[in-house]
Formats: structure tokens, sequence, C-alpha cells
């Protein structure tokens, strides 16, 4: 289990990044935080000509809450940098609240944010969270930066809107709408396993306490983050009910996803689990919004 | 220092070199110009090589050698049959053992086929890919009853079937019984095992020197005394040249004892040949397939039993998978006959089992060898029957119980070690209300169950009981030197892999001899320090090198009492040892044992005639037979019928080892053995395809419990000596792990009580358990299976020439780069695949259409190869007309091999699919695009 042969570049900034990625082409790959590419290099299912390691490119590290309320996070930023910064538990709380199910502390200590989106594993936490903020994604080339929308950053199976030669450098996660809540749920074969399926749930209330909208995303099940549509339209003017509840999260199981098959769980039982883990995510969440948890300073 | 070590939470002597990093592991070795080895290892589970191209791999720099088998000469031999079979009457048993390098048939997945030996492992492994390897592949023999139908392709040709071994045992008059029994329970019950997963894998240094003429192998082995003896045999060395260092070992669990493993064959030899030394250590990939593992049992087993729940007769007939050799013997089928029995009464047992071979690594007793399988099997017979008879849990197994006082009892049939099955000793009954009292059983049955059913949870109990026969012979030895500074040295001959035995020897010897523990420094696992010795198995370590440590201080112990006693001008019976010294009892007058050693070793003057000189002693230690250690385990779980997940919230342990040397020695051994046997019963099983193929190849799905997933376990010691051991010792090495699958399946089928599931199996994923409370049949994944269809806006007939024209066909493959017709209906070509993070590697392919009616329906299989495995698809494909234009309709079904089938797994699914459906948009706009251009034109 050692790697192919490869070369090494350690740039400093982004523009220095760029630079190689763009002489290199598709031959090379950036490290980030290396949780995902190192293993893959190792089994030699990845063999990077040219790896660019960006963990010397101090500008990608960093949280910083503007002044509408919206979490810039750089890609660099470690993932247990989002379970504990203040800014990230205010701001972007299902974030936060998240990360505990991402592996292990070990690995969070040096996984990425921006790695971990830019791999776009379907079962990855990250990608399905940020699906589910609706977070804007940085992007950056030698031709100059542009913002993506989540819906269009994942594009499917292990692929992202980022062309060759450029780097997701920040994720942008707005600010949770008054009387909000959300929740996200998982079952792993083991705590910090691949899940076996997952949900990240906002919801938002109207005024009157029905549901003026929901983001329902899954993971685990298709080709990428799963934004569950039916679902959502299911909620949508309902006030949150067991029955409610229970209609969406049978609209996710049924007709949001056609979960894949494999040693660990068939479609069926990633069905099944699908349907349970948003009604009781989504129970989670409008309790949540209906306490007023949704002011983004409680937690 | 405590009154006496032995018995006392002594502190682990070992764990400070382990704990900073000072201690040597094999892989620690860096010798002057040491060369590292590579396997090329076979993809197929069953094939005949044809040929093996090693020419490119030679030729690249920094590759020092490659063998084949015909660069082996004479030295490629098959190995020795490590343990003979038992003297059973009727006994069948054909010796098929594993071979150094394939010669002309692979057997299983990771076979070796050539070694590699290189500048490092990382040119090492460059040139596995150099190396071109043919094999044409034969069905693979997989499941057990397929492998003994008439017809099954045969894993050893020579043989007239795939039975490894048939053996009978009979005791009593089942029949009988049968017809006396108020019910007779009869269950299929199947259990399967996985890997030992040490988190040291094997690892094999060897260095000749050719001044001196010696070998010496620095060795992850738990044997190192016998690996020595056969390497000497198979080199043409002597035993004394050979030197076997088994240093500290990061775990054993009794796959680090085979006889021999090929690269424990190879790396000497190699060695010896290139004249430099030459290390190969196993990687994690390797592990799954070149280690030796456990597996599955399929019991077809009944009990015969009264209306008051007394065992009348069991009669079991089963199958074992040994894999594609036998170098171990039987020793793990019949402890799952010998151990089924358990702490009962069972006055007729009537037991066959067949070993079968197939197309899968070896099988060699994994911590429990086999004992799992068999207390599952009656543990499970008697929650049966308890329901049936609507017994309580604990009644039917106090019912049958042996009493205390019918020891030692004989079960009139033999035993793996060739001894009859007698337990020496044993007291079931207190441990079973001891271990129902540290779990709350009548506390949780009669207020926690009812009270959380009422509230919408599913908690359940389990409790179950086993015996373990341990500390077999044949026997160890010890050798004990009191050095002239004081100091005790403490040599044996087995191996040691984390168990402890630095401490738990010291602790003995340090009694014997009156001295500080800190001075007693134990050597494990060097030929050079001590010459005879078997290994470490069978929880055997403690009891009989423990035993033969006793043995070897106490003859020391009278070596001082003799000398001390002239010096002393005093008879032995006045003289004691305390404090390191000897002293005449009830006076001031002593001498140090330090200075009793010089003394005993003079440079000048006479020796006595008679005496040795020094304070030194060897003895040995052969019990006639194993002893029998026992116990109980409970265990509280709940479950989640929504998600089908188990979380257990309390594990309790009551066990008897015989005497405690250390019961934090003995409380570490069952924590780790209880972490294997939650491994085993929900997480860890190793997922075969039907072409042998494994599914799960790395610790990404293969799932060792972690400690998140262990929970604190309540252990309760009880000690019943041993009769056969001067200190009463029996062993514990594997207990923690045999009952536990047996108490799991208990304790969710109570969780699950409103359900009616009833478990015969384990491992139990909760995939498993959601087919169970879904009531569908078992589902063994086994394939890739991509349905569907496709709407092409064309006429039926140009779909269909399209279809066969391989400028179409080559659209509708991943990646497809190129494909040239070969034959009418055959194509040749290749494809570049790589899926997100994977690097597109190139696949040949080879596609035929086969089963063609034009224009209506076809099939087409498409075999691709690369240095990532091969893949197989088989598709069924038909074409239909209606308004739209043409409906095609397919159902395909992948098979993957090699790497991809070991780590792809979790994107298999979703990757075909995408595949199918990209292939199919990139014909179709191949078609349009023609149609455009005709249109055009």
């Amino acid at each position: 289990m050692k790697p192919a042969a490869f070369a090494y570049h350690r740039p400093a900034s982004v523009d220095e990044a760029l630079e190689i990625l763009h002489a290199h082409g598709s031959d090379a790959k950036p490290l980030a935080g290396g949780q995902s590419l190192i293993p893959a290099m190792n089994f030699r299912l990845a063999r990077p000509g040219v790896l660019v390691d960006l963990n010397r490119v101090t500008e990608l590290d960093f949280v910083r809450r503007d002044d509408r309320g919206e979490i810039h996070c750089g890609a660099m930023t470690r993932q247990r940098t989002l379970e504990h910064h203040t800014d990230v538990i205010r701001g972007a709380p299902l974030l936060a609240e998240t990360m505990p199910s991402v592996a292990h502390a070990q690995i969070r200590n040096r996984g990425t944010l921006g790695g971990s989106a830019a791999h776009a594993d379907p079962a990855a936490e990250i990608p399905a969270v940020l699906l589910a903020l609706d977070a804007r994604f940085i992007v950056r080339g030698r031709e100059g930066t542009r913002s993506v929308s989540a819906e269009r950053f994942f594009t499917g199976l292990f692929q992202t809107a980022l062309a060759p030669g450029e780097l997701l450098v920040e994720v942008v996660c707005p600010p949770p709408p008054p009387r909000s809540g959300w929740a996200f749920l998982e079952v792993a074969r083991r705590h910090g396993d691949y899940a076996l399926a997952g949900v990240a749930a906002v919801v938002t209330l109207d005024e009157r306490g029905r549901c003026a909208d929901s983001r329902i995303t899954l993971l685990g099940v298709g080709e990428g983050p799963v934004l569950a549509a039916r679902a959502r339209k299911a909620l949508k003017g309902e006030p949150p009910t067991p029955a409610a509840l229970r209609e969406a999260a049978q609209a996710a199981a049924a007709k949001d996803v056609d979960p894949p098959g494999d040693i660990h769980a068939s479609s069926a039982y990633r069905r099944q689990l699908v349907g349970v883990l948003t009604r009781r995510a989504l129970a989670a969440a409008f309790e949540r919004a209906s306490a007023g948890a949704g002011d983004a300073t409680k937690r | 220092m405590p009154e006496r070590y032995v018995g006392a939470r002594v502190r682990r002597s070992e764990d400070e070199r382990l704990l900073t990093g000072r201690a040597l592991f094999v892989d620690d070795v860096q010798l002057d110009g040491q060369l590292h080895a590579a396997f090329v290892r076979s993809e197929h589970a069953h094939g005949r090589l044809r040929d093996v191209d090693v020419s490119a791999a030679r030729r690249r720099p920094g590759v020092i050698s490659v063998i084949t088998a015909a660069d082996l000469g004479d030295y490629w031999r098959p190995g020795p049959l490590l343990v003979p079979p038992p003297p059973i009457p009727g006994l069948i048993f054909h010796t098929c053992t594993q071979v150094p390098l394939v010669r002309d048939k692979v057997r299983h997945v990771g076979e070796p086929i050539a070694m590699i030996v290189a500048q490092s492992r990382y040119v090492a492994e460059d040139a596995l890919a150099d190396v071109v390897v043919d094999i044409e592949p034969l069905p693979a023999v997989v499941d057990l009853e397929a492998a003994m139908a008439a017809g099954a392709a045969r894993v050893h040709e020579h043989l007239a079937s795939n039975l490894a071994a048939h053996v009978v045992q009979r005791t009593g008059d089942y029949d009988a019984a049968r017809a006396a029994a108020h019910r007779v329970i009869r269950r299929r019950f199947r259990y399967d095992r996985g890997l030992s997963a040490a988190i040291e894998n094997r690892c094999v240094v060897a260095q000749w020197d050719a001044r001196a003429e010696e070998l010496t192998i620095w060795d992850t082995t738990q044997a190192p005394i016998p690996i020595r003896n056969g390497l000497a045999a198979r080199l043409g060395l002597l035993e004394s040249q050979v030197r076997v260092i088994a240093p500290f070992v990061g775990g054993g669990f009794g796959p680090k004892i085979m006889m021999h493993y090929p690269e424990e064959v190879l790396i000497p030899w190699i060695a010896m040949q290139l004249g430099r030394p030459v290390k190969w250590t196993e990687d994690r990939q390797e592990n799954f397939f070149a280690t030796t593992q456990e597996r599955g049992q399929v019991h077809d087993a009944e009990l015969a039993v009264a209306q008051d729940g007394r065992i009348l007769g069991i009669r079991d007939v089963f199958l074992h998978d040994t894999g594609a050799y036998d170098p171990y013997g039987l020793t793990v089928p019949i402890n799952s006959q010998c151990t089924l029995l358990g702490p009962y009464d069972v006055p007729a047992y009537d037991t066959e089992f067949t070993a079968v071979f197939t197309n899968k690594p070896i099988v060699t007793p994994v911590r429990g060898a086999g004992r799992q399988h068999g207390v599952f099997v009656m543990e499970r017979l008697l929650d049966l029957a308890a329901r049936e008879l609507g017994l309580d849990r604990l009644e039917i197994r106090r019912r049958n119980y042996l009493s205390r006082d019918r020891f030692p009892y004989d079960h009139h049939i033999l035993f793996q070690d060739s001894a009859p099955l007698v337990y020496d000793s044993g007291d079931y009954a207190p441990a079973l209300e001891e271990a129902a009292k540290l779990i709350g059983y009548h506390h949780f049955l009669h207020e926690e169950q009812p009270r959380a059913r009422a509230a919408g949870r599913h908690v359940g109990l389990g409790i179950v009981s086993y015996i373990e026969g341990t500390g077999i012979g044949p026997y160890e030895g010890a050798r004990v030197t009191v050095e002239p500074s004081g100091q005790v040295r403490v040599a044996t001959g087995v191996g040691t892999q984390g168990q402890g035995h630095f401490t738990a020897f010291a602790q003995i010897v340090a009694d014997v001899l009156a001295v500080r523990i800190e001075h007693v420094h134990v050597v494990t696992g060097d030929t050079r320090e001590f010459n005879w010795g078997t290994g470490t198995f069978a929880s055997r370590g403690a009891v009989v090198a423990g035993t033969a440590c006793h043995a070897a201080a106490t003859a020391v112990r009278t070596k001082v009492f003799d000398l001390a006693s002239r010096l002393l001008e005093t008879p032995p019976e006045g003289l004691e040892l305390v404090g390191g010294a000897v002293r005449v009892v009830g006076s001031d007058r002593s001498i140090d044992l330090g200075a009793l050693a010089a003394q005993a070793n003079p440079l000048r003057g006479a020796v006595r005639p008679g005496t040795e000189p020094g304070l030194e002693a060897t003895a040995y230690y052969g019990p006639d037979r194993g002893s029998t250690a026992s116990g109980v385990h409970a265990m509280i779980v709940e479950v989640d019928p929504e998600t089908a997940m188990v979380t257990i919230q309390k594990y309790v342990v009551v066990h008897d080892c015989g005497r405690l040397i250390n019961p934090m020695l003995v409380e570490g051994q069952i924590h780790g053995g209880v972490a294997h046997g939650i491994g085993n019963a929900f997480y860890e099983q190793l997922m075969w395809d039907d072409n042998g193929q494994l599914q799960n190849a790395s610790l990404m799905d293969y799932l060792l419990p972690t400690a998140t997933e262990v929970p604190p376990i309540v252990i309760g010691h009880r000690e019943t000596p041993s009769p056969l051991s001067p200190i009463g010792l029996k062993g514990v090495g594997e207990a923690g792990c045999i009952p536990t699958g047996a108490a799991f399946a208990q304790a969710v089928e109570d969780a699950l009580a409103d359900f009616h599931v009833e478990i015969t199996e384990i491992p139990l994923s909760p995939d498993r358990l959601f087919q169970l409370l879904q009531r569908t049949p078992p589902q063994r994944r086994n394939q890739v299976i991509v349905e569907g269809s496709y709407v092409f806006r064309l006429p039926r007939a140009v779909v269909w020439d399209a279809l066969q024209d391989p400028a179409v066909l080559v659209r509708a493959l991943p990646g497809g780069m190129a494909l040239e017709q070969q034959g009418e209906a055959s194509y040749h070509g290749a494809m570049r695949v790589g899926i997100g993070p994977v690097t597109a590697a190139e696949f040949t392919v080879r596609v035929t259409l086969l089963d063609r009616e034009p224009p209506q329906r076809f099939a087409m299989v498409v075999d691709g190869h690369s240095g990532l495995g091969f893949t197989r698809g088989t598709a069924q494909v038909s074409l239909e007309e209606d308004a739209a234009g043409t409906v095609m309709r397919y159902r395909a079904e992948l098979q993957v091999g090699g790497r991809i089938a070991g780590v792809g797994q979790r994107v298999l699914d979703t990757a075909a699919k995408l595949m199918t459906r990209q292939g199919l948009e990139l014909v179709h706009r191949e078609l349009a695009g023609r149609r455009t251009g005709e249109a055009s034109a």
C-alpha cells in the first residue's frame, strides 16, 4: 500500500497554487486534509502525477462573519474548527452540529471544509449540510473568481462544478432565517463510518406556525447530496403535525431517492432509513423552530 | 511489594517499553543493504495459471529479483500438515497443504504467484503492475452446500469431491433419547467468523551471515521454535544454524501460527540466494487474503429434551469451510464439535461434520477457534427449548449443568489434541447466579423491560454459558537463572503477542524465589534463548509455560537451599527465602541470592561431584490433557426496530480460569475477547461473492468494533483451580469472544419479542436484521444489477444496426476509446474509466454479442481488465417499437474482481447505473447526430 511516484508542490498562496494547477492540467490534484486522497493514493486507485499541497496556503484558513450575518469559511478550514468556532456555532449552527458525525476527531483535525466539498462523496455529511444551508461556493481560477450555488456546485458522483485548474477557495453560509430550525441525523454502522443514509433538514415557519419552507437533503442515497424536492413540496404551507411529517418523510423515501444497494445496506433498507430519519429530523427541526431556537445566537 | 505476586493486580512489566516506543517489532528491524519484497497475488479465486510473464518487472530499475514457482526448483514443496487429525475411528481426512508460489492452479484470491524483491517496497509495488499473469478462470467453489453438490467444480482435482474431512463422534444412544423426548427442537444454524485483524500485520525479515553460516529470521510468529525447526529442515541447515526471533508482536489471535506461510518460506530462501537481508511486511490489503482466517459453518442440529427441560440428547450435523487448503488439520471443527457440549450433562451426543474445500483463504484457528460455532448452536437450542417448555432461561441451564461433584467428567469423545474430552474441574451454577445478579436479571425482567416496553422502547437481555478447553499439551519449558547481580532471568520458548507474559511469568518466579518482580527479567520468543517448545495457542501460554516457569523456579530454589545449607551450615529445612536472600529461620544470618549465585560458579577450587555450576534450572511441563475454563456472559441491548440498529447497554462476564495469576491481565484478555466477540456478532463479516471475490477487503468496509462500539464490561472472577497444574491454572486468552454471538442473539430476540423474530445466524448485520424484521428471505449481495429502459427516438432497425456497429457500440462503454470488430459478433478495444478520486485506468475490453434475434433482442458480454482488477458485464437487451420510437429494455449484471471488488463496492451500484445511463445517452447522441448528418447531406 505504497503510492505510485508523484511530484510534490507546496505553494504558499492561492495564486501560486493556481499557476501550478494550470501548468499540470488534469494530472495535478490539490491536497487539502488528505483524508480521502491519501488512502486512495495508497491503494493506487488515485495516481496523480502532481500533488499540490494547500496546507501552507494560510489565506484559505479563516472563518469570518460579515455584517449580514453570513459565515465565510476558507476552504482549508479544518472540520474541527467548524465544530468549535463561535461564529460557526452561532451563524451556521447546523454545520457545527454535524461535525461530530464526520468521522473522528483525529480525522477532523486534518480534514477540511473545502476538501470534503470538492471531493463530493455521496455519503459525506458536509456536502449535504451545505446544500441544506443553501451555501455559496467561491471558486477561483487564473481567469478570476466566480460564485456557485450549492445546487449547481454538486453535479454528480464525486463531481462538482470545479473545472480543471480551478480551486474552491471559500464557502459562504447564509444566516438561518427567523423562526427556523434544523437538525442532522444519520445512521452509520459504527460511529464515524460512511453513513448508510443521513438527513440534514432546515425548516422555516411562517407567522401562523405553518411550514414556510424547508430544505431537506439526503446523503448516502444518490450520486451526490439529494435535495428532497417532493418532501419540500409536501410540507409547504402545512402545520408540522406528526401526520404531515410522516407524509413528507414518505415522499422523501418513495419519490426523492432511488437508493443504491451495497454490502452494508440494500436499497430497500436505505429507503426505510430515509423515511425514518427524515421524519425524526423534521420533528427535531420543527420543534427547534417553534421553540424559537431559530434565533441563531442561542444554542 | 505484595506478600505474594500471584493473584495480585501487578502492573505490566512490558508496558514501559511498549508505551514509550522502545519495544522492537519485526518491522523495526532495519539492516544494512536490506531489500524489500512484494507479492504478485491472484485476482481470481479459481483458475488455471497459464503463464506468468515477469520480464518487464525484471527490467524495472531498482528491481533485484523476481521469482516464480519455476525459479524455486526443488525448494518448491507444499507445506507440512501442522496438526494431524486425532485418531477418531472412521475419520476421513485429505491433506492438501499450501504451496509457496502457485505453479499450475490458483485456489483463492490473493494466493501468491510471484515474489518481487527490490530496493524499496515502493519500487517492488511498482513492479507488481509489470507482471502479466494469464489465468483461465474456473467456476469458483464458494457456498458450502453447493460445494458438496454433485458436479461442483473441485478445488483439488485429484480428489473425488470437495470433501476435505468427515468425522463422526458418538456417545450414548441418541435415537433412544429422541424416542423418549418430550420435545425435539430442530433448526438450521449459521455461524460465520472473520479475521484476526491483529493491529500488526505479519512481517518477516531474514539475514544470512555467510561467514558465521547462520540464518537469522525475525518473524511475527506465535511459534518461533517450530518455525526454526521447519525452516532448518527445508533449507538443509542445522537447527542450530537458524535463529528465529519473534520479538514484540502486535497481536496474534491464532493466525500467526502456521507451518509455514509462503512468505515465511520464501523470504529466508531469497535472503540466502541474494546474500542480502530481505524484509516483507504484509499490508492490510494482503492481510485479507494472505493471512489465515476463520469462517462459517452450517449446522443442522436437534435437541431432544424432557418435559422438565433436561437434555436427553443432541444430534448435530454440520459443514465446515476449511478454505483452499487444510494445513491446520481439524482443530477448528473438532473444537466446535466438543465445545457445543458446554457445561451441560448431555447423555447422548451424535455429532458429524464434513469439512469442505472452497476457493477462499485458508481457515485456521482465530481466537475461539470454532468454539463460538458450537456454543451458539447449544445456547440457541436451549433458548428455543426454554420458550417451548415455558421455562425461564436461567432455569433450563441450571437443570442441565454438570454439578461440581462430577469432575473429572469424561464426555467419551476425542478433543482436538487427540486426548479424551475430559473436564478437569468446574463449578457452573454459582457463576450463573453471579452473572444474573451483576446484570440485574430479575429487576430487568420484572421492572426495566416492562417499563421500557410501555414507553415504546425495545430492550432485551441475553445470558449464556460456555466452557473452553484450554492449556493443552504437548509441553513448554523454561529456564530460570539467578545471576550474580541478584537479578533473575527467565527464558521460555513461547512467543508473546501482548498477553502480559513478561508480567505473569515474572510474578510466578518472583513468588517462588521471594525476589522483587522488578528483578525478574523474562525473555520469550528467541530460539537462541530457549531451544524447546511449541508455541502460543489454545489459551495455553500461562497454563503450560507458566507452570514450566514455576517448575524451573522451584528447581532453582532447591539448588539455592542446597548451596546455602552448606555455606550457612544449616539443614535446608532450617532456611527460608526472604527479600532476595536465604536466611536461617529465626536468625539474622543470611546470604543474598546474588552472592550465592557467585559462589555457585567459582573460578578456582573444586566443585562438588554431582553438582552443576550456577543457580540455574530448566524444567518442562506437559499436561496429559487440557484444563477446562468456563464462564457466563450476559448483556442488555436496545434495538431500534425502525432502523435495525442495536446498542449494547450493559455487558457482564463471570469467568473462571482457575487460579488467577493477575486479575488485571485476565480482565484485559476478557475485554479484548469481548470486543472481538462483539465484532463477530454485529460488525465483522467477510463478504464473498459467488466468484470468490471478497467484497470488503479493507478496514473501510470490514468493520472492526472500536472503543465507541464496545461498552464497559463488568467482570466477576471465580476460581475453581485445575487439579492438573500444581498452581491450579486454566487458560483465558480466547474466552471473551466465545459466547458473545449467542448472548447477542438471545438479547436481540428478547428485545424484539413483539416482532417474533428468531435469530439462528451470526453475524447479524443491521441489513440482515432489517430483512428479518421485514420477513424477507436472506439476500446475499452478490453482483450489481442495472435494469432500466431507454427510449431512442429512432426506428428500431436503425437502433439495431447501430448497436452492432463498433463505432457506435464504443460509445456505450464508459470512457470507450476504441473498438474493433474481431469476429462476427466480437470486438476488441479499450476504455478509460475513472470515478472521482480514482484516476482513470485503461481497461482492455472484449465485447461479445450473443443470442442475437434481429431486430428484437441480443445479449452482450463485456469483459474488461486493468491494473485495478477486472469486470464482466452481462446484459440482456430487447428493442420494441412504439409511438415514440424504440424502447430499449436492459438488465445487466456486473461482476468485478481484484481491487475494484475489494474496495469499490460502496460506489459500484451508483457508478454502474450512472455509466449505463451516460453510455446510452452517448449512443443516442451519436445516432441522432448521424441522422442529422444524413438529413443534411
